[in-house]
C-alpha cells in the first residue's frame, strides 16, 4: 500500500481498524498522562515534581495529537475532547498497566520504566507508518519517549542499586506491576491486519526488545527480573479494564459530562 | 572603620544603579533581607502548585489541562532557579527547605485559600498571577543581580499564565448562567486576597525603608497595590466580572481607582495560620518530603557508588 494521507484512502475495514488502534495509543497516554499529573506538587524532591509533570505534560499532549487524528479517521465529527471527555470505560482501550494508582514513587518508576520502553519502540517504528499523520506524530513523540526512558531507566538503576530501602521499594514494585505487562502485547487480528498494511508497529518485535532492555536494566540495578510464567492480565484492549478507570473518568470527565457541550 | 568604608562604597554603587553580585561585599543586613525575600519567594513557588495542583485532574478539555500542567511546571521551575538564586547569598537549598517546613519561614498567604471550583484557576491566574507581575516586575530591577534576572525571567512567563488565566474568566463570563455564577463567585474570593498579596500598609511594614533605601524594593506595598488595582478594575470591565468593593470610585485628579479598607484582621489571621487551607497545605509539604527521604537517600547512595566505581578505575 502506498502512504495514506487522508482516510479517503483507506478501506472503510481499515478506517475502523485504525481508528481503534488510536485509540489504543491515544488512551494509553491519556490515563498515563493523568496518573502521573497526580504527583504535581508532591514528589520526593522539586526537580522530579518537575520532570514528572512534565512528562505528563508530553504524554497528554501526545494523546490529544493520537485522540484528534481517531476522531478524523472515524468520520463521525468528534474531537479529542469529545473521545476523551464523552466515553465510558468500555469504550476505552488503554493498558491496565497505566490504570494502577501511583502507589510510591518505587511503583511510579517501575511501571512509568515499562511503559516508556514499550512507548520508545511503538514511536520508532511507527515513525515509519504509511499512514503519514501518524508518523508525524510518532516522529515527534519519539523524541519525547527517548528522554522518559532516559528518566525512567535512570532511576531503575539509582533506586534498585541505591539503599537497601529503596532496594526492596522497587523490587516489590516490579514484582506487583508485572502481570500488567503480558498485555502489552497481545497482538490481535486487528493489528495484525493493520501491519500487514504497514500502519501499525509490530508488537512481536518490539516484545524482543522491550524483553532485552527491560532485563539488561534490571540486571544493571541488581534487580531480579520477575518471571514470565506467572498469570499475566489480558483484555484491556477489547475494554477489560480494571476498577481504577471508572474512577479515573469520573474525576477527569466532570465538568464536560456535568455541562453538555459548554465551553471553557 | 573598614566595613564604614565598604558600607559607602557598597551605598554608593547602588546609587549609581549598578548591580551587586553574590562574590561582591555587602553588608550583612542586606545579605539576610535578601535570603528571607527570595527564600519565602521560592516556598511560595511550590505551595502554589498545591491549590491549582488539585485541578490539573479535573481540568475541562484537553487544551486547558496542558495549560494548567505548564504553568504549575513553571512554577516548580521558578522555585528552582529562585533557590538557587538564594544559595548565591551563602545559604543551602536544604537548610532554607527545613526552615519553611518547621514553619519558621513564610510563604505567600494567597495559597491558603481554596481552589473551589474551575473558574478558580481563572480567577488565581488573573489575580493572582496580575498581582505576582506587578510585584515582580518591580523586583526584577532590584540591585541583587541573581534576583533580578531570575524576576525577569519569572515575568516572561507569569504574564503567559495571566493571559490564560483571563482567557478562562472571560470564557466563563460569557457562558452558561451556571458558569457565570461560579466565576463571578471566584473573583469575590480572589479579589480581597490578591490585594492582600502586596503586605501590610507601608507605615506597618518593618522591613519597607530599609529595603527601598537599597534598591531591593523600588516601590511601597501600597503604590503598587494601587497600580494593581488600576490594572484590574479595567479588566474587570471588559471581561464581564464585578470586583466585590462597593467603595471602589474613579478619582480624576489622581487618575486612581480608590478601594475600600482591606481586612487586615483577617490578613494577620490568615499569617498567623488560621487560613482555611494553612494545615492542608504545610501537611502536603511535609508528608512529600517525609515520603520522598528514602527517594533522595537511594539517588544520594547511588551517586555515592558511582564515585567509588570511576575512582577505583581511575
Amino acid at each position: 500500500m502506498r502512504n495514506a494521507e487522508t482516510k479517503s484512502e483507506l478501506s472503510s475495514r481499515s478506517q475502523q481498524d485504525l481508528f481503534d488502534y488510536l485509540l489504543r495509543l491515544g488512551d494509553d497516554r491519556l490515563v498515563l498522562g493523568h496518573r502521573l499529573s497526580q504527583w504535581c506538587g508532591h514528589g520526593p524532591i522539586l526537580e522530579e515534581d518537575l520532570a514528572l509533570t512534565n512528562i505528563s505534560l508530553d504524554l497528554i499532549g501526545q494523546a490529544k495529537f493520537l485522540l484528534e487524528l481517531a476522531g478524523e479517521v472515524e468520520g463521525k465529527n468528534r474531537s479529542a475532547d469529545d473521545l476523551a471527555y464523552l466515553r465510558e470505560a468500555i469504550d476505552f482501550r488503554c493498558l491496565k498497566l497505566v490504570e494502577q494508582p501511583i502507589g510510591d514513587y518505587a511503583y511510579t518508576i517501575a511501571r512509568q520504566f515499562l511503559f516508556d520502553v514499550y512507548d520508545y519502540y511503538q514511536m520508532e517504528q511507527l515513525c515509519d507508518s504509511k499512514f503519514e499523520k501518524l508518523s508525524a506524530i510518532a516522529a515527534k513523540a519519539v523524541k519525547e519517549a527517548r528522554y522518559h526512558l532516559r528518566h525512567s531507566r535512570q532511576w531503575v538503576l539509582r533506586l534498585g542499586d541505591g539503599t537497601q530501602e529503596s532496594h526492596r521499594r522497587i523490587q516489590t514494585a516490579f514484582d506487583e506491576v508485572w502481570m500488567y505487562t503480558g498485555e502489552m502485547f497481545e497482538a490481535d487480528d486487528l493489528e495484525d491486519r493493520l501491519l500487514e498494511e504497514g500502519l501499525a508497529a509490530d508488537l512481536r518485535t518490539i516484545r524482543t526488545s522491550w524483553a532485552a532492555l527491560v532485563h539488561q536494566t534490571l540486571v544493571e540495578a541488581t534487580l531480579t527480573a520477575p518471571s514470565d510464567e506467572q498469570y499475566m492480565q489480558s483484555g484491556s484492549r477489547k475494554g477489560f479494564h480494571s476498577e481504577y478507570l471508572g474512577h479515573v473518568l469520573s474525576e477527569l470527565q466532570i465538568l464536560p459530562r456535568s455541562y453538555p457541550g459548554a465551553k471553557w | 572603620m573598614e566595613d564604614a568604608n565598604k558600607l559607602k562604597e557598597f551605598e554608593a554603587r547602588i546609587e549609581r544603579g549598578e548591580k551587586i553580585e553574590p562574590k561582591d561585599w555587602m553588608p550583612e543586613r542586606y545579605r539576610t533581607q535578601l535570603i528571607r525575600m527570595i527564600s519565602q519567594h521560592a516556598h511560595s513557588e511550590i505551595v502554589g502548585m498545591l491549590p491549582e495542583g488539585n485541578w490539573i485532574t479535573r481540568a475541562p478539555s484537553l487544551r486547558r489541562k496542558m495549560s494548567l500542567l505548564a504553568k504549575v511546571q513553571d512554577e516548580a521551575g521558578h522555585g528552582l532557579y529562585l533557590y538557587c538564586a538564594a544559595e548565591t547569598l551563602g545559604v543551602d537549598r536544604s537548610e532554607l527547605v527545613g526552615e519553611f517546613l518547621s514553619g519558621k519561614a513564610k510563604y505567600s498567604n494567597i495559597f491558603n485559600y481554596p481552589t473551589l471550583t474551575w473558574a478558580d484557576i481563572g480567577a488565581i491566574g488573573w489575580l493572582v498571577d496580575g498581582a505576582a507581575i506587578v510585584n515582580q516586575t518591580m523586583l526584577a530591577k532590584c540591585s541583587y543581580g541573581p534576583y533580578s534576572r531570575a524576576n525577569l525571567r519569572i515575568c516572561k512567563e507569569e504574564t503567559f499564565h495571566k493571559v490564560q488565566g483571563y482567557e478562562i474568566v472571560c470564557t466563563m463570563a460569557q457562558g452558561r448562567p451556571a458558569q457565570r455564577k461560579m466565576i463571578q463567585d471566584a473573583v469575590n474570593r480572589w479579589w480581597w486576597p490578591s490585594l492582600m498579596m502586596f503586605g501590610p500598609h507601608d507605615k506597618n511594614s518593618p522591613n519597607s525603608a530599609e529595603l527601598m533605601k537599597w534598591k531591593v524594593k523600588l516601590f511601597s506595598n501600597d503604590d503598587l497595590r494601587q497600580r494593581f488595582v488600576n490594572l484590574t478594575v479595567r479588566q474587570a470591565r471588559a471581561a464581564g466580572v464585578t470586583l466585590p468593593d462597593p467603595d471602589l470610585k474613579y478619582n480624576p485628579e489622581t487618575d486612581n481607582w480608590e478601594f475600600g479598607e482591606i481586612n487586615w484582621d483577617e490578613f494577620w489571621s490568615v499569617v498567623r495560620g488560621n487560613g482555611p487551607c494553612n494545615r492542608d497545605r504545610m501537611r502536603a509539604r511535609r508528608r512529600a518530603h517525609v515520603e520522598g527521604a528514602w527517594v533522595r537517600e537511594a539517588a544520594d547512595a547511588y551517586a555515592a557508588k558511582q564515585r567509588a566505581k570511576a575512582a577505583k578505575s581511575a
